[in-house]
């Protein structure tokens, strides 16, 4: 213990008249178990109550304080200090619109999102309160769940090469959305159906491989896995469509 | 200033707040929510334990029903509940868990056959019939007979909030994130909406709306260690209780988890304790059977709370920099339980101790955890002294709960009770037309412009912030844990009433441009000091110990004098909040009784009060045979 450690924090407040982006130091003893979420809220309690950040549940799940940690994106609430060296440096996430300083808004990202996925199960059924549930294989369910622990912290977008290139891309999230309907027997849309969404360059075809995203996910989602499926779903699906035209 | 319009405005897009959104959606109304986050970052989706509704598909689950569901409910809450509100709530559970099947949750589900669980330590064996293959399924949860909380592995908050959220999505409902709603628009009669700040850029907003449902979880963060999210600031509450004509329904009822990691509290689900997790003192021994043979580590959380506090003054606690604290053994439920089951567990233990379940010992305490107290509402979830505004979920005292809640009763409550009040709301909109007065509306959105001038150029004085708040969270620590006495209640009272002087001469250091947090702290705090003296005060005033409530020198329940709910009403400009009471239920299902855990004396409550109010039902049977 007894380190001091020497943050470098991105500033920019947009509503404030004249303000510029610029890096801002501060100085802070370390403590033990210290997070980052520890230590922004220190920053902001005890030297600047300006300082714009996220958090929420602190505790690695709901996804509100991804940033930019030396370079990488993760969440901050996650992060201990001590895995970290003595001089950390805090970016808000690119791609996502700045809100200010470390903030950025990730919940209209999102929601344009579900619109784009149409993220809900699509299904005629009628659901009659007294009847019994529709039965479902467990397994099935588990798999279901595994593509759900998604927390939208838009890590895996910030990290991503063709997201940064382009702002009409989805990236692995939006991609990892359609894979959990896909998985779901409940859902009715056929493999045309969801090629119509993601069966282009802003979509699967988009990916450049790059994998980063899988890389920086906090919760470990397969996001590797989950391209090749899609992209070998979406392929045969589209040479489906050519030979239909002959 | 831009306004908007719509039929029913929801405060929080929670669980709750969603599920309300939904039913008023369904019915061709325009529902709006607002959310100081994202809403699938609300505190519903931290809840990875389940939800409770009797089912009864699993082998250990057999033969539950609504009754049994009611009866654990009641005993839970140690009487403290509304019979007729937890007699809804545990009818609807079950259907509102198809729902929830029906709109894309993957519940775990029944697997055939022979499997293993654990209890108290123990391995047992069960079998799974082969015609329930497919089910939901169920575990175990403190305080139950039966199992009964569905779930989804360890993320059912989780997985059910993404579930609801898509079906908003599906609906077409507006959901604005990053609005702060600050002050309720109200003419002491009716409400008509709520004046909103924007947090992305500190702009106000006005939105109107026939009706309008709070629907913001708890308000944990006053205290100064709890397991919730730091937007359970209480904003909500705020809101309703400062017009002075809405009370805060038993607010001396807040819940304890027995399991907070030490030292950033956060939970780590009771699920653990449910699959067969121990808790041991310092020399790594069991010693809940010793106080609770029959139920050992899953009696009730307040029950388990006390006993780990008891524990722990008698010099079995470990001692650590952090203070003092008990372990949670979960070594023996082994690898693939603990990275399946309890993968979030884990996870937290890695990332935020470096602890590894499987080999090691998890350090916890007991912290503050849930607010039974809330919003006072009627069974119709429509909030009292104000037309037009209802509540729903942590933020409401709809009062299913009582002075304890159980495990997994919280987030089932969410969706009953917000389809249950969600269609009570579509019943009034059908049959009500309003005018908005401009005139009211201006003038609230003058008072909060004033308002956030005063305390952005220190009219009222500089004080920090952040210094006051913490005085607060202190304050409550010390006075108003999990154990109670007169003293230390009346000094918490003076205490807060110094605090309470200090939050209205708080100035901001920075400037308050944007989207500021120091302001939005600052706006909040005096109302949270009032939550905060509601607590003390009532707290001191129930002679008696009930549920969480547990007061050292009064350890009796006392039905014959406390069988009621405090209401607690801060009238404008007082210092003080003013002390109600009404009758804890119209009717009972189940009369007064041993809850079978938890120990404690009763003094019965006088006889012939308790037969007029008693009803004829299949549970009064069934309730005095167990």
């Amino acid at each position: 213990m007894g380190r001091q450690l020497k943050f470098e924090i991105f500033r920019y407040n947009p509503e404030r008249k004249g303000d510029v982006p610029h890096m801002q130091e501060f100085i802070l003893d370390e403590t033990p178990n210290m997070t980052l979420f520890i230590a922004l809220n220190r920053l902001r309690e005890e030297q600047d109550p300006s300082l714009v950040f996220d958090f929420c549940c602190r505790a690695g799940i709901c996804g509100a304080c991804a940033m930019v940690i030396n370079g990488r994106p993760g969440l901050a609430c996650q992060t201990k200090t001590k895995d970290q060296p003595g001089h950390i440096v805090l970016h808000p996430l690119p791609v996502f619109k700045l809100v200010g300083d470390l903030s950025v808004d990730t919940g209209v990202w999102f929601r344009e999102m579900y619109a784009k996925t149409e993220s809900w199960v699509h299904t005629n059924k009628v659901f009659d309160p007294a009847k019994e549930e529709e039965r479902m294989d467990n397994e099935v369910a588990e798999q279901i769940y595994e593509l759900e622990r998604c927390i939208e912290c838009g890590c895996c977008i910030s990290a991503c090469g063709t997201a940064r290139l382009r702002d009409d891309f989805m990236g692995a999230a939006a991609l990892n959305r359609i894979a959990r309907f896909v998985v779901d027997p409940r859902d009715e849309r056929t493999d045309r159906e969801y090629f119509e969404v993601i069966g282009n360059d802003n979509g699967i075809f988009g990916c450049m491989g790059l994998l980063a995203c899988e890389d920086v996910c906090p919760k470990g989602l397969p996001l590797q896995n989950q391209l090749g499926f899609l992209r070998r779903k979406m392929g045969i699906t589209a040479m489906k469509q050519i030979f239909r035209k002959k | 200033m831009q306004t908007f319009y719509s039929d029913l405005l929801v405060i929080g897009a929670g669980l709750s707040g969603e599920r309300v959104a939904c039913e008023a959606a369904q019915n061709g109304f325009k529902a709006t929510c607002l959310s100081i986050v994202p809403a699938r970052r609300s505190h519903s989706s931290a809840a990875q334990g389940g939800m409770q509704a009797a089912l009864g598909n699993c082998a250990k689950g057999e033969g539950d029903n609504p009754d049994v569901h009611f009866i654990d409910t009641v005993k839970g809450s140690d009487w403290g509940c509304d019979q007729e509100v937890a007699r809804l709530f545990a009818d609807a559970a079950p259907i509102e868990m198809r729902r929830l099947a029906a709109w894309g949750v993957p519940w775990n589900r029944v697997v055939p056959g022979q499997s293993f669980y654990f209890k108290g330590g123990e391995k047992f064996e069960k079998y799974e019939k082969e015609e329930n293959e497919g089910l939901i399924t169920a575990r175990s949860f403190g305080g139950t007979a039966k199992w009964r909380t569905c779930y989804t592995s360890d993320g059912t908050g989780h997985a059910v909030m993404c579930t609801m959220d898509n079906r908003c999505a599906q609906l077409g409902i507006d959901v604005f994130d990053k609005k702060e709603a600050i002050s309720l628009i109200h003419d002491g009669d009716k409400c008509m909406g709520a004046v909103v700040r924007d947090l992305r850029n500190g702009q106000l907003e006005v939105h109107l709306a026939k009706a309008t449902a709070i629907c913001t979880g708890g308000f944990g963060r006053i205290y100064k260690a709890t397991t919730n999210a730091v937007i359970c600031d209480g904003g909500g509450h705020i809101l309703a209780h400062e017009t002075g004509l809405v009370p805060i329904g038993n607010p001396e009822s807040i819940q304890f988890h027995p399991t907070g990691i030490v030292p950033t509290d956060i939970l780590v689900t009771e699920g653990c304790r449910g699959d067969g997790g121990t808790l041991l003192d310092v020399n790594e021994e069991r010693f809940m059977h010793i106080y609770e043979p029959e139920k050992a580590e899953l009696a009730s959380r307040d029950v388990v709370s006390r006993r780990m506090t008891e524990h722990m003054r008698a010099g079995k606690g470990v001692k650590s920099p952090y203070g003092e604290h008990l372990w949670l053994d979960i070594r023996h439920l082994g690898d693939k339980h603990i990275s399946t089951k309890l993968r979030e567990v884990d996870e937290i233990c890695h990332h935020f101790l470096g602890v590894d379940p499987r080999v090691e010992l998890i350090p916890v305490r007991p912290t503050q955890h849930y607010t039974m107290a809330g919003i006072r509402t009627n069974k119709d979830g429509a909030v009292y002294g104000l037309k037009g505004l209802y509540s729903a979920g942590e933020a409401a005292c709809w009062d299913m709960h009582g002075f304890n809640r159980l495990g997994g009763n919280s987030l089932a409550e969410t969706v009953v009770a917000g389809g249950i009040i969600g269609a009570k709301i579509v019943e009034f909109l059908k049959g009500y037309e309003t005018t908005f007065d401009t005139g009211v509306v201006n003038a609230e959105v003058k008072r909060q412009e004033e308002r956030i001038h005063d305390v952005t150029h220190g009219r009222n004085g500089k004080l920090n912030v952040y210094e006051v708040r913490n005085e607060m969270q202190e304050a409550l620590m010390k006075g108003c844990f999990v154990f109670r006495n007169k003293e230390g209640l009346e000094e918490c009272v003076q205490t807060l009433q110094g605090t309470m002087e200090k939050a209205r001469k708080v100035g901001l250091v920075s400037d308050g441009v944007g989207a500021n947090h120091e302001l939005a702290a600052a706006m909040k705090l005096e109302g949270q000091v009032r939550l905060a003296m509601c607590i003390a005060q009532a707290a001191l005033m129930r002679t008696e110990s009930r549920g969480s409530h547990n007061r050292e020198d009064f350890p009796e329940r006392n039905d014959a004098e406390w069988l009621n709910r405090t209401l607690a009403y801060w009238p404008e400009g007082a210092d003080m909040p003013d002390l109600k009471y009404e009758d804890t239920t119209p009717l009972f299902e189940l009369p007064p009784g041993d809850r079978g855990y938890g120990g404690g004396k009763i003094i019965p409550a006088d006889e012939k009060y308790v037969t007029e109010r008693t009803v004829k039902s299949p549970v009064t049977e069934i309730g005095k045979k167990k």
